[in-house]
């Protein structure tokens, strides 16, 4: 492994986490979509940064996207207001807007410089080692490094100073009202820190991935568990995980890194989604299968409880008849009864069934319950 | 404007980017008004990313860039990308908006590295398919307008024969269920119509911002209408004009991409009806707010005036206007009030200069204290 | 159940609805004559949007059979309306009165047919009889929560049903929607109609309603009024939360029910 593509590994690790961060509040307040149009959106600020300074690297590219981006969460907001259309409907008109308006400028007026249009949504990690951190002729180590690390040491530090207001805010809006928490200020304060990270990431990874890296692995992971703290944890190492994973098909393939990182982060989810312990797909129909069973089977004791010894039990509980009464395939039947049977709970007696004496407290039960 | 229209019918080029965009506007208003209306307004903007890579596996398994090859990889792509957003907010605990960041970026991101998969490979023909990103009209040919004017017709034509069914479907699912037609069928119909509308301008408009023309013509002539076909008819047509502007304006001009101008087009068309629609538009409804202020701040006045004349028990006690100004704390505009209400022969101003109210006024007084007090 | 002579307008049988792991009606049965006007009530939660949907197949039961008339739903369709919660729309829908009660008329359409003069003049006298005539051009983001509610009537009474199941009609209605609504109920039970509606207010239960179900997951009880509205069987269904209604249930418990 050459140093630069240590570098570039580096960089990327650095970026999933940052943007991970931020990504488990969005998930959880249903605003993954701001991810989208935040990181579409900040290329206007960084489109009329570049024209006034002339410099890429000038810090003020940084907060004129920051401000773009806080523009855009304010513009859907006003039109949201306005009640004239739903507020999925205004982030939808918002970002393509002020998106639209930077491509047109970057392809208008800057046709010689390295601000193109591909980069900035796709990104290429593969050149952020070249550009490098150099102050007296000392090279520090490429500069995105330092960007991105800077970046998500702020993100840390912001959640762990404001981890009460964030979770109360995001679990409970009504109890942070109460305690005083201002709705308003954790949004706005949540949605800078999405377009810091976004801005400083973009220039990196590109816009697509940054919607990738703050939504996939918080999705994945709710999942996995309820709890904040670990949702935030869990998130980063997949986020990583996924980076490295990544870069490495990429170097393979010899195609996009970004890419390339995206498509894993959608495998990692995949992976989750089918076989998550409890909440995957597998685990559901598992679930879903023995459950069924089981009630039917409860179904079926009470069914024979409520007509034992009657007179019409020889009809009610005769095994030809169950299918028209409970409304089941005489396959799915038989197998209902046959695990009655094994649970000792049921007697099939020439096609007609009987409840053993556990059966029936059983269906007592159940009846009570 | 009339070289324009000449161009429009002579020019090879300019006739094929026209005509191409304002079937995308047609087709894509149309469909995006059922998508608002269904509370779908996000799910293009997913399905426009999620049909990169279709695109691209498209012509890696047959190497033609023949534009009905290309659309179907599109539209297969785009409608996994709709199945698998649905599955997973049906089956897990993952709301809708996580569902379609998570497809979109990730099935866009599968997408790019295919594309720059094709692009290191030493293909005869591989460059034009990043057109697909921010689109390019002026690379429309007259058989990718055919592809598109076919998809375009069925489309359309397939929304006016199933438009009692849609129209419920849109408004109230459940009753629709409840009337015994088959909501699900019906559901997947439109989302596979929503998906084809998309894929058809993909070429013009680009993955990255096709999905504003599916949100914003509906936006827009929402504002204008309140009937159902009304609204998917202006729909069309917005969106139609700002294609078919904005792709002539970027055919017209170098270095303009197409997909962006267009977007700015519709955003234009979208802002005007937000400002000026008739009832709904902002700029009426501040007019009416305005209107009714008025109008509280003449009864305030009138009312005013009445109770002082009560208190002088009679019309012939003048007051002055200083003493309306104190009462009118808090609404003001008593000057003009009375200027209003003495051309409606409701006040007059004495020699004095102090003011009373007319037998009229008074009446008129009366009424107001009457509705202020039913209503109280 | 089988063998029984008379023919119920509605049966259900063993009605069982689960959502992921928890039941949300265990079977539950209920026989509703025809021609009585039935309330359902219980506490939140208790299932009773559900049954209604389980039964006109808006959600799929776990087990359970419908009969309407003696018939499997699925053969009884036209003769079924549903009213189903005011709320469950978006009522900015770009469409006005007439159109909506219009729907009504789809079912018996069918697929492709446009509505037209008869459906047209079916909506008007339909949203006569609701007290709204003057309200056909109206657009629906423009009603009151007590207009919308008629207008859902409406559409429900062009359906020309037997059996019609209301979710919710009285919830968050002014006191004129809510005479209208008790006069048509009235109405549609001196037509020989049957109707089934989820109620939440105790208190207009005896006023209102012929026969109840008390529901709570399980089935409590149903019957007429008289005999099954009883103190205990509401404390049953509601647990100890209904001491407040205790005094008017016993006044009426057992005396005939002044509707």
């Amino acid at each position: 492994m050459t140093s630069a593509q240590f570098e570039i590994q580096l960089i990327a690790v650095v970026v999933a986490i940052a943007c991970a961060l931020p990504g488990v509040f969005l998930v959880l307040r249903r605003m993954a979509m701001m991810s989208d149009a935040i990181s579409h959106s900040i290329l206007l600020g960084i489109v009329l940064a570049f024209f006034l300074t002339r410099d890429l690297t000038s810090p003020f590219l940084v907060i004129a996207a920051t401000l773009s981006g806080v523009l855009t969460v304010s513009l859907v907001e006003l039109l949201n207001r306005t009640r004239l259309v739903r507020e999925d409907t205004a982030i939808g008109l918002i970002f393509p807007v002020l998106f639209s308006i930077g491509v047109i400028l970057i392809s208008r007026y800057s046709g010689d410089i390295h601000l193109d249009t591909d980069s900035v949504l796709l990104g290429e990690l593969a050149f952020a080692p070249f550009d490098r951190f150099i102050i007296f002729s000392r090279d520090f180590g490429p500069r995105a490094l330092y960007l991105m690390g800077g970046i998500m040491f702020i993100n840390i530090v912001l959640i762990i100073m404001f981890y009460k207001e964030l979770k109360v805010a995001t679990f409970d809006a009504g109890l942070a009202m109460a305690l005083g928490f201002s709705p308003a200020l954790i949004h706005y304060g949540l949605m800078s820190m999405v377009s810091i990270t976004a801005v400083g990431a973009f220039d990196a990874v590109g816009s697509i991935l940054v919607v990738a890296l703050m939504i996939g692995p918080p999705a994945s992971v709710y999942l996995l568990t309820d709890r904040l703290s670990l949702l935030l944890i869990l998130s980063s190492l997949l986020g990583a995980a996924g980076s490295i994973m990544g870069y490495w098909v990429a170097h393979l393939l010899d195609a996009s890194i970004a890419g390339s990182i995206s498509s894993m982060i959608g495998l990692i989810f995949l992976a989750v989604y089918l076989f998550a312990p409890d909440r995957g797909l597998i685990a559901i129909a598992r679930r879903r299968r023995r459950q069924r069973i089981e009630f039917a089977l409860e179904m079926l004791l009470v069914h024979l409880f409520n007509h034992e010894g009657l007179p019409e039990a020889a009809i009610e509980c005769h095994i030809a008849n169950l299918p028209e009464h409970l409304y089941w395939e005489l396959q799915f039947a038989q197998r209902v009864i046959r695990s009655g049977e094994k649970g000792n709970l049921l007697l099939n007696r020439e096609e007609i069934l009987f409840l053993t004496s556990t059966g029936r407290e059983r269906a007592q039960k159940s009846i009570l319950a | 404007m009339i070289e324009l229209l000449q161009n429009l019918i002579m020019d090879y080029t300019l006739r094929t980017v026209a005509m191409g965009s304002g079937i995308l506007g047609i087709v894509s208003g149309a469909l995006g008004s059922f998508a608002v209306l269904r509370k779908q307004s996000l799910l293009g903007d997913a399905v426009s990313h999620a049909a990169l890579p279709g695109i691209a596996l498209a012509f890696l398994l047959t190497g033609s860039k023949a534009s009905p090859v290309l659309v179907v990889g599109a539209a297969l792509a785009g409608w996994l990308g709709t199945f698998l957003i649905l599955s997973i907010t049906r089956t897990t605990r993952i709301k809708n908006d996580s569902a379609l960041g998570l497809i979109l970026s990730v099935f866009f991101g599968f997408g790019l590295v295919l594309l720059t998969f094709i692009q290191r490979q030493p293909y005869a023909n591989k460059a034009g398919l990043d057109k697909f990103l921010f689109g390019q009209a002026a690379a429309l040919l007259e058989s990718d307008v055919l592809t598109m004017l076919v998809l375009g017709s069925i489309v359309l034509l397939l929304v006016i024969i199933f438009w009692k069914e849609f129209k419920i479907l849109s408004f109230d699912p459940d009753f629709t269920a409840s009337l015994g037609f088959p909501v699900q069928l019906l559901d997947i119909l439109i989302t596979s119509l929503l998906v084809i509308a998309i894929v058809v301008g993909l070429q013009t408009v680009g993955v990255v911002l096709m999905s504003a023309m599916v949100v914003a013509p509906a936006a827009a002539a929402r504002q204008w209408t309140d009937r159902l076909g009304a609204m998917v008819f202006l729909s069309s047509l917005f969106g139609a004009l700002a294609g078919v502007g904005g792709a002539v304006i970027s055919s017209m001009t170098p270095r303009l991409p197409t997909g962006p101008t267009i977007v700015l087009c519709i955003s234009a068309l979208v802002l005007f009806s937000i400002l000026l629609a008739p009832n709904r538009g902002l700029l009426w409804r501040w007019a009416a707010e305005q209107r009714n202020r008025r109008k509280l701040q003449i009864e305030a006045v009138l009312s005013d005036l009445y109770i002082l004349a009560r208190q002088h028990q009679g019309t012939e006690h003048g007051h002055p206007i200083e003493v309306l100004r104190t009462m009118s704390i808090g609404h003001g505009g008593v000057d003009r009030s009375l200027k209003e209400l003495k051309t409606r022969g409701w006040v007059e101003q004495k020699a004095d200069g102090n003011w009373v109210l007319t037998a009229c006024g008074m009446e008129q007084a009366i009424q107001i204290s009457d509705r202020g007090e039913t209503s109280a | 159940m089988k063998n029984s002579q008379t023919t119920f307008a509605i049966e259900v049988e063993d009605m069982t609805v689960a959502y992921r792991e928890k039941p949300v009606l265990w079977d539950v049965d209920l026989l509703v004559p025809g021609g009585i006007l039935q309330a359902i009530i219980g506490p939140n939660g208790a299932g009773k949007t559900t049954m209604i949907k389980a039964i006109l197949g808006l959600v799929k039961p776990s087990a359970g059979r419908v009969l309407i008339y003696g018939k499997p739903y699925s053969q009884q369709r036209q003769l079924v309306a549903y009213v189903p919660q005011r709320g469950s729309v978006d009522w900015d829908f770009p469409t006005n009165v007439l159109d909506v009660v219009m729907m009504g008329r789809y079912g018996t359409l069918g697929w492709f047919r446009r509505p037209g003069k008869e459906d047209h003049q079916r909506a008007e006298e339909a949203l006569a009889k609701v007290g709204m005539a003057d309200f056909l051009k109206r657009q629906i983001s423009q009603l009151s929560g007590g207009q919308q509610q008629r207008v859902f009537l409406a559409r429900a009474l062009v359906q020309d049903a037997m059996v019609y199941f209301m979710d919710e009609p009285f919830q968050g209605v002014d006191a004129t929607t809510e005479k209208a609504i008790v006069s048509l109920l009235k109405e549609l039970r001196a037509a020989g109609k049957t109707v089934l509606v989820v109620h939440h207010d105790l208190q207009t239960v005896t006023e209102y309603f012929d026969w109840v179900l008390l529901l709570n997951v399980r089935r409590i009880a149903s019957g007429p009024v008289s005999e099954v509205f009883t103190e205990k069987n509401l404390r049953l269904a509601y647990g100890g939360k209904v001491a407040f209604l205790t005094h008017h249930t016993h006044q009426n418990a057992g005396a005939p029910t002044n509707v």
